[in-house]
């Protein structure tokens, strides 16, 4: 009754093209924004910090893999490392640079991993599908064993580990000890909202097509004249630039310190379960798997509680990943295209309510 | 710029004045390269019968060494822990084929790699649970001392698991060439669809494939248990088994032993003489790079089919 | 209504507006020891319909993805439009205005229709990243007029109602349709065709028949197809070439190449005693 398009015509193919072309979609993600916008009034400190901001993080994460696997077809487990340099970068750059605008360093920071990202998807070209997964942990390896080597990423700190300094922008703490959750909170939001929405547009337009083109049929794609080596490159640029941004902002806006050990294989692997439970290629889903990970351990840790059960940590750890390694498995089984499509057909279904059919 | 090449080149000259170690870093590269082979195996063994990358296979290869382990621990005598971890392999893979396998029968190959990556996760999760998580001495009575040959030192264990992935390979190849048995394999692994409608046991042949990717897993195991323990790291090794598979192809059982070796020895070789200059710990990354280095020369790995690609 | 112009940043130099548009001159191609192409010479004059014919086997789809860049012959040369292009890669045939449709239909699965068909404009899209980024500006003017023209190519084809369907759900004889609205919305000098009207019936044939000769009256589009069905051949084709295990046996009128003996022979077997 509510979800119909009755009496919505479009009358220029801009209209038709826009990102959220239904009315109930737009006020829809009006409301959400909003409510994002009001959450640091009501949500209390340990939300923020543990739950929201890492959510928003990933979510950025999870949105360039999912731009790289998820459209372009290009299988990545070098997300841990791109987000590394992304990280590293940013705490070089603001020991180097210490009266430079923090989201610059960000944008930056995003800039170099989109660097390194290109020179590590130059094999794409020869190779692909799983060969190509094994190109990218090279990256992922190497990266990290860089970092953990060469004291100069850490500035020569005997603990190896990287702090982000304090930092103001408009004279508001944003990051360091001294700032509060809101602040960091609406600076993570901010960051993936933006880049959602560019997400959004490069996927509906030129780009999107050529790198979806090339997932589907790359040879038929290069027959009718997309040039494979450029769309590759740009969709592992595009990513690492979304996973340089996520990995500056984990250690920045969350974590405060962190060592190479947050970047290593496992953070590539949550990232890839985040898109593929979310929905590969789907900007929804990138946010909708990047939830559904962030709750799975807190379920985990709180429903025994409720039930009266007290579960020792390592126990907890193990149905975790048997939890996560279960789910993926359901998941594909269940509905292969994840979340998002699951959303859609609640979508669809919800334009007939209540009728049937 | 000249002192970098030299040191670069130096490694060079160290190795032939010193063709005794270099010999013993020769075996050792061996050693490690079939050890990698028999995890590797396991993987070409899915693979070439089912089209299915398991990336479980190194967890697969954890699991039983913790079942064999936990087992003994509780008293078991070594005979009956074998026999009763390969049952349970053999089990495992009948859960696998209904729970994973079945359900996702005509999914595109990349979906059916993706659950392997959850089934990873989940056995990890469940042996932990199962036999709990500290490393574990693995003794199954395998001789491990070193002697001396010519000047040259070799260990006892490491030469027992080559002969024993040698033997295993042989066997496996034969099996795939010469029996029907073999034969019906390559064809579910070409077209799942197409083996079932000419009357293929599509599920007979998927518990059998598992069961025997799980004994492989066993015998890997039992070796690099006994070389380093029981440990979480273990399921790691499937990680490196990736590169062996690129270089020896997905589908050729002597190539995941060429290719063990190659990985093996270079990894050694690598970290011995060159790594020093670069501060160590090169094992983490070369083996990568070396794959990849091969990849961009020749895509389809050195025995796999060359791909010509049709429209 | 069509704009005939050249490609996206190709100007045609040295073009040769008598010669023919492609000549195909001594090609083979081989697969290991498998000779696929042996020795095969064509030309396709401009505004023609060409049919290249023959059994299965004999080489046709190999051909045209010689014509396409997709394989090189290790003997012979390919002249388009008076210059020597046979070492070109694929995009770059496909930018000098050669477009196809595909044997088993290499539509892209998991977009819809419109979007496949908006892939085929993608030669002539010009790339501003940023614009692109913010939907903005010349990025967003440009993508809403090549919409307009897919829109036309739409209506010409008549699959306006299954413009938003994503492509892998379309029965097979519409997907052969979108293809051709791929190729032809890349506004081709050349169209290669590849058993347009396999396994359709006889009135999708008919329909097909009817939007291929409209293509080619309407634009001058000069077309290659591969096709089977012998009364499709004689009644579209100018001239018709027939393939026999990589040979070129036959090139003539429709006619003409109805009463070849060795055609007949290739096509009906020859009786050895």
């Amino acid at each position: 009754m509510i979800y119909r398009e009755a009496g919505q015509f479009k009358t220029t193919y801009g209209s038709d093209q826009a990102i959220f072309p239904i009315l109930q979609d737009r006020i829809f993600v009006g409301l959400v924004l909003v409510a994002a916008a009001l959450v640091p009034l009501v949500a209390d400190e340990y939300w923020l910090q543990a739950i929201l901001i890492p959510f928003l993080i990933y979510a950025l994460a999870a949105l360039g893999l999912n731009l790289l696997t998820g459209y372009a077809g290009q299988l990545s487990l070098g997300t841990g490392g791109f987000m590394a340099v992304g990280a590293y970068s940013a705490f070089k750059l603001t020991t180097a640079f210490p009266a430079l605008n923090i989201l610059v360093v960000f944008l930056l920071s995003g800039l170099i991993a989109a660097g390194v990202g290109l020179v590590f998807g130059v094999p794409s070209l020869r190779i692909k599908g799983f060969y190509l997964a094994v190109a990218t942990l090279a990256a992922q390896f190497f990266l990290i064993w860089l970092f953990n080597k060469v004291a100069w990423f850490v500035n020569y700190a005997p603990s190896g580990t990287i702090t982000a300094p304090p930092r103001t922008v408009l004279g508001v703490m944003v990051t360091g000890p001294q700032s509060s959750a809101g602040v960091r909170y609406f600076v993570a939001l901010g960051f993936v909202v933006v880049f959602a929405l560019v997400a959004k547009n490069l996927v509906r337009g030129r780009i999107g097509r050529s790198w979806m083109a090339i997932r589907d049929r790359d040879i038929a794609a290069e027959i009718i004249g997309v040039r494979p080596l450029q769309t590759k490159l740009l969709a592992f640029g595009v990513s690492s630039f979304y996973c340089g941004i996520a990995g500056a902002e984990l250690v920045f806006l969350y974590l405060g310190s962190a060592e190479t050990l947050a970047f290593d294989i496992g953070l590539s692997f949550l990232v890839l379960f985040m898109v593929i439970i979310g929905g590969l290629g789907s900007v929804l889903g990138s946010f909708l798997g990047a939830a559904f990970i962030m709750l799975v351990p807190i379920f985990l840790t709180n429903a025994p509680h409720t039930l009266g059960l007290n579960l020792p940590v390592a126990l907890q750890k193990q149905m975790e990943l048997m939890v996560f390694g279960g789910l993926i498995i359901f998941f594909l089984i269940v509905e292969p295209q994840g979340l998002a499509r699951l959303w859609q057909i609640t979508k669809e279904k919800l334009r007939l309510w209540p009728f049937p059919h | 710029m000249t002192e970098a090449l030299l040191a670069v080149l130096r490694p060079f000259a160290d190795i032939v004045s010193g063709p005794a170690f270099f010999v013993e870093v020769l075996i050792g590269g061996i050693a490690a390269g079939l050890m990698y082979s028999l995890v590797a195996l396991g993987f070409v063994l899915i693979y070439k019968a089912s089209g299915v990358f398991n990336f479980a296979q190194g967890v697969m290869v954890l699991f039983a060494a913790l079942t064999l382990v936990g087992l003994m621990e509780r008293g078991v005598p070594v005979p009956l822990a074998l026999a009763l971890t390969m049952l349970v392999m053999i089990l495992l893979a009948f859960a696998i084929e209904r729970v994973v396998l079945r359900p996702l029968v005509n999914q595109p190959y990349i979906i059916l790699f993706m659950a392997t990556i959850g089934l990873n996760f989940f056995l990890e999760g469940f042996g932990e649970m199962a036999w709990g998580a500290n490393v574990k001495k693995l003794d199954v009575g395998i001789p491990d001392r070193s002697f001396m040959v010519k000047g040259v030192q070799i260990n006892q264990l490491e030469m027992f698991a080559a002969l024993t992935a040698a033997v295993l390979v042989t066997i496996l190849a034969v099996f795939f060439q010469r029996t029907r048995i073999g034969r019906a394999l390559r064809a579910v692994a070409d077209d799942h669809e197409a083996a079932l409608s000419i009357g293929i046991p599509l599920k007979t042949i998927w518990v059998v494939v598992w069961s025997v990717a799980g004994l492989v897993a066993i015998v890997a195991g039992v070796m690099w248990g006994a070389k380093s323990g029981v440990q979480f790291s273990l399921s790691l090794i499937a990680l490196k088994a990736l590169p062996v598979l690129i270089l020896g192809g997905f589908e050729s059982v002597p190539g995941a032993i060429v290719g063990g070796l190659i990985i093996g020895v270079g990894e050694k070789i690598g970290e011995v003489y060159w790594g020093p200059l670069v501060g160590g710990a090169i094992e983490n990354w070369f083996a990568y790079v070396l794959a990849l280095a091969f990849l961009l020369v020749r895509p389809q790995g050195l025995f796999g089919e060359k791909i010509i690609e049709r429209v | 209504m069509v704009v005939r112009g050249a490609a996206a940043g190709e100007s045609v130099t040295g073009s040769d507006a008598t010669g023919p548009l492609l000549e195909v001159d001594g090609v083979s191609v081989r697969f290991g020891a498998l000779l696929a192409l042996n020795r095969v010479s064509l030309e396709i004059q401009r505004g023609e319909v060409v049919a290249i014919i023959g059994p299965n086997g004999a080489g046709k789809t190999t051909l045209l993805n010689v014509i396409s860049g997709f394989y090189h012959p290790y003997e012979g040369r390919i002249v388009f439009d008076g210059q020597d292009r046979t070492r070109l890669r694929p995009p770059d045939v496909a930018a000098l205005g050669v477009a196809r449709t595909f044997q088993n239909v290499a539509l892209f699965k998991g977009m819809s229709v419109l979007d496949n068909i908006m892939t085929g404009r993608l030669l002539k899209m010009k790339g501003h990243f940023l614009l692109d980024a913010l939907w903005w500006g010349p990025a967003r003017r440009q993508e809403l007029q090549h919409r307009a023209f897919v829109e036309r190519i739409i209506d010409f084809l008549e699959i306006q109602a299954i413009r938003k369907m994503p492509a892998a759900r379309l029965p097979y004889g519409l997907q052969k349709r979108v293809e051709l609205a791929r190729a032809l919305a890349a506004e081709p000098e050349l169209l290669l065709l590849d058993e347009p009207m396999a396994g359709m019936n006889v009135e999708e044939k008919e329909d097909m028949c009817r939007f291929i000769l409209d293509v080619n009256e309407e634009f001058g589009t000069t077309i290659a197809l591969i096709e089977h069905d012998m009364g499709v051949v004689m009644d579209i084709s100018d001239r018709v070439a027939v393939l026999d295990y990589g040979r070129k046996i036959a090139d003539g009128t429709p006619d003409e190449v109805r009463k070849d003996q060795a055609v007949l022979d290739a096509y009906l077997g020859v009786a050895h005693d």
